[in-house]
């Protein structure tokens, strides 16, 4: 039962509410800034499925904030009847079925940086999600999954949970993730925390079944623990005071590219792209189109600015969904080819390797890419528009699915300029286009 | 060529039914290296569908599984060299030429190791399937040697045109698989090369001075009792099933060779 | 709340991690398997005609992987 305290006014900041300049909040200014976090109390063997905290979480309408964008308390109720919580104690007989919580922080997207803030500046926020979904699925483990080069969220992390002192009723522990981008999968990230290497498999099983070490497992995104962390305080009508009626409460965006103050910022569902970018002090110079969703979101027309609003419902005419909450500006002084070109080279050379459409369908695109930049069109449209017709939905993940979306919409978008460049063959832009980050040190591609 | 009448007896059905079954086995294990090769270079044809190369594969190495029981099961069974059922699967524990049997006892065993993880894949882990796979390398050339060295066919010409025959498809099919797997694997398929090449050079010098030999019986193992000295040798060892053998002078018989030298 | 017993079919479905080109899917059923470029197959997402069921049957059981799959799923 979720005590409410005095509600905060319905406004943003929510998860940004008093978030520190620098370092990580303390577990005391943590508590004063948003109360104690309302447990769910009761022994272990109360019926987790009728769990009032996933009720709460159903009635706020939060869906996850990692990409996939599914309802999160349908994902809890899942793993909760799966580990048959409560109605049977696990024994040593039967014990491997008590679930098991996951937070996963990988982050693979280059351009995203709200999960690496999240734990850097506000990790009790995203420790008490996780302790709260624990309970709720009747867990008594929290595995926080933090890709190996974020040192400074890894290090935050662990002061967090040595700050809380084992109050809460879960064990918390921390795993260092291989700096791929399959890595952060759901199923690659379970089968990584089995034993095994941090790559995808075919499902069935899911992991919600079988996951890590075979027991139910919840995977979450640590900004969807962030919210349902305040929903348990102040309630799903709270959360639905902002946002739109499909897509309730606030999100944090990683605003990118021509703009003046790059960074992560919380908006509302709902709220006009525009005003965002003037909340961020505004572009850096005329724009010429959007990347909303990152490396597997979409591009959309500039010209559509006026019309962009940050929700999927409002999205989806132009192709795009908010996915991982990655915004990316481009400025008519860069060259859209050249840099979704450089981007799917490093998404094709991500492949895990296991799926021979993927390995081989997206090193063709990339190809196509490249081949149309530098004027040199291998097989033209009709080529391209084959490919990326026929490595959807054929590998074991949805990252074919979503390089061919990303370059689908590149394509569209970037008609023109593609044009120019099949007459003339590289563009001034091309040689400096990398404003898209890529990892520098990371080293991916299919063994 | 004299022969030494030990008793009233002809070789019995199992001596034939043993060399036979053998060559036979021999052959069809090299239709399954072949095909396996195809079936690993994706080759197919109109008149060769992929389906049909794997299938057949599958199906002449499940027939030579038949074979080789019934090769074994006979050379149990007939009297004259005493080899034990468990010889025939525990390598090396046989008193009849005991390394040269044991060959095939090793080599049946890694036939059973290849067909039984083959009829299991998709239970067991792709990768354990292929590493045992790998072994059927092995068990081609095992076998072969184990039917130079236990046999007494060698110096027969019909088996040594067969051999050869057989040798030449799998050197072949070896040779193929390399040069596919030399864009992937340069070192290995090299290497691979360098074994066949190894392997045929050892075959070349190896067989005139060993298996060809007049006394490759007695220098194989051969246990003295049946190296038929004389008439009273052979009486002294007489067959499991109280069978007892003919010794004839002739390339084809059992131990004929040193028969002759005794001449 | 009723519940009308639902039509349930056939339908292939590839596993693209064991599946390693073998080919042998498309030779054996041609009329809903087919290659690309690369050797992988294409599997409509249309329920296996009846008549082919035999063929779709050989067809999984001729995969030396065991990546192709029949599923039953119901169609509305």
């Amino acid at each position: 039962m979720s005590v409410a305290v005095s509600a905060p006014s319905a406004t943003l900041p929510r998860l940004l509410d008093g978030v520190p300049a620098e370092g990580a909040m303390t577990l005391d200014v943590h508590l004063a800034v948003h109360g104690v976090a309302p447990w769910v109390g009761g022994s272990r063997r109360a019926s987790a499925a009728r769990s009032p905290m996933i009720d709460e979480v159903a009635r706020a309408g939060l869906c996850g904030r990692g990409g996939g964008g599914f309802p999160t308390a349908i994902k809890m109720r899942a793993v909760a009847d799966a580990g048959g919580a409560g109605s049977r104690a696990p024994s040593w007989w039967a014990p491997g079925r008590r679930p098991i919580v996951v937070v996963n922080a990988a982050e693979g997207e280059p351009a995203s940086l709200k999960d690496r803030t999240l734990l850097e500046a506000l990790p009790h926020l995203v420790l008490d999600g996780a302790a709260l979904s624990a309970e709720a699925v009747g867990a008594d483990e929290a595995i926080v999954c933090v890709c190996s080069l974020s040192v400074d969220a890894q290090e935050s992390v662990e002061r967090a949970i040595v700050e809380r002192g084992g109050q809460d009723r879960v064990r918390f522990s921390i795993a260092d993730l291989p700096a791929r981008y399959v890595a952060g999968q759901e199923s690659a990230l379970v089968r990584f925390l089995s034993g095994g290497p941090a790559l995808p498999i075919f499902t069935p099983p899911m992991p919600f079944e079988r996951g890590v070490r075979q027991r139910p497992t919840l995977v979450n995104n640590p900004e969807t623990l962030a919210h349902v962390a305040l929903i348990a305080r102040y309630g799903a009508g709270w959360f639905r005071q902002l946002g739109t009626a499909s897509q309730p409460g606030s999100a944090l965006v990683t605003l990118g590219g021509a703009v003046a103050g790059p960074g992560v910022y919380e908006i509302e569902h709902g709220a006009s792209l525009a005003s965002l970018i003037d909340a961020a002090g505004g572009a850096t110079e005329e724009l010429r189109a959007v990347l909303i969703g990152g490396y597997a979101g979409a591009w959309v027309d500039a010209r559509h600015l006026p019309a962009l609003a940050l929700a999927d419902e409002q999205l989806a005419p132009y192709g795009a969904r908010l996915g991982t909450g990655v915004v990316v500006l481009l400025g008519e002084s860069g060259c859209g080819p050249a840099e979704t070109a450089r981007v799917t080279r490093w998404l094709a050379r991500e492949s895990a390797g296991q799926c021979g459409p993927c390995v081989h369908g997206l090193g063709a695109i990339a190809t196509c890419l490249e081949g149309a930049v530098a004027g040199v069109p291998e097989g033209g449209s009709q080529r391209i528009a084959h490919l990326l017709s026929i490595v959807s939905r054929r590998g074991a993940c949805s990252h074919p699915d979503g390089t061919a979306r990303f370059v689908e919409s590149a394509v569209e978008v970037f008609a023109e300029e593609l044009a120019e460049h099949a007459r003339n063959g590289p563009c001034l832009a091309c040689a400096t286009a990398n404003m898209l980050p890529l990892p520098a040190s990371r080293r991916g591609g299919p063994r | 060529m004299s022969a030494v009448l030990a008793a009233g007896g002809a070789p019995s059905a199992y001596w034939y039914l043993t060399r036979s079954t053998g060559a036979v086995a021999l052959v069809l294990l090299t239709m399954v290296v072949a095909l396996g090769i195809a079936d690993v270079r994706r080759y197919s044809s109109p008149m060769w569908p992929r389906f049909v190369v794997d299938a057949l594969h599958g199906n002449a190495a499940l027939l030579a599984v038949v074979f080789v029981v019934l090769h074994i099961f006979t050379s149990v069974l007939d009297g004259f060299a005493p080899i034990s059922l468990a010889a025939a699967v525990i390598p090396f524990v046989s008193e009849y030429r005991p390394f040269w049997l044991g060959l095939g006892a090793v080599a049946f065993d890694l036939l059973l190791a290849l067909v039984i993880t083959s009829l299991m894949r998709g239970r067991i882990s792709p990768s354990a399937w292929r590493a045992v796979h790998w072994l059927a390398y092995a068990c081609w050339p095992i076998a072969l040697l184990h039917g130079f060295g236990t046999g007494s066919d060698a110096r027969g010409s019909w088996y040594l045109l067969l051999t050869i025959a057989c040798t030449a498809v799998v050197a072949v099919a070896v040779v193929a698989r390399t040069l596919g797997g030399w864009r992937a694997n340069p070192r290995g398929s090299a290497l691979a090369l360098a074994g066949l090449g190894a392997f045929m050079l050892f075959l070349v010098i190896w067989l005139p001075n060993g298996p060809l030999e007049r006394n490759w019986a007695r220098r194989s193992g051969t246990p003295a009792s049946l190296l038929g000295h004389s008439a009273h040798a052979a009486l002294a060892a007489p067959g499991r099933l109280g069978s007892v053998r003919l010794v004839l002078g002739d390339a084809g018989a059992p131990d004929a060779d040193h028969a002759e030298g005794a001449q | 709340m009723s519940r009308h017993a639902a039509l349930t079919r056939e339908h292939l479905r590839v596993n693209p991690i064991a599946c390693e080109a073998h080919g042998m899917c498309a030779e054996l059923l041609p009329e809903q398997i087919a290659l690309d470029e690369w050797g992988y197959p294409l599997v409509g997402d249309e329920p296996v005609a009846f008549e082919l069921l035999e063929l779709a049957r050989q067809a999984v059981r001729a995969c030396p992987t065991r990546a192709l799959l029949l599923e039953r799923r119901e169609t509305r």
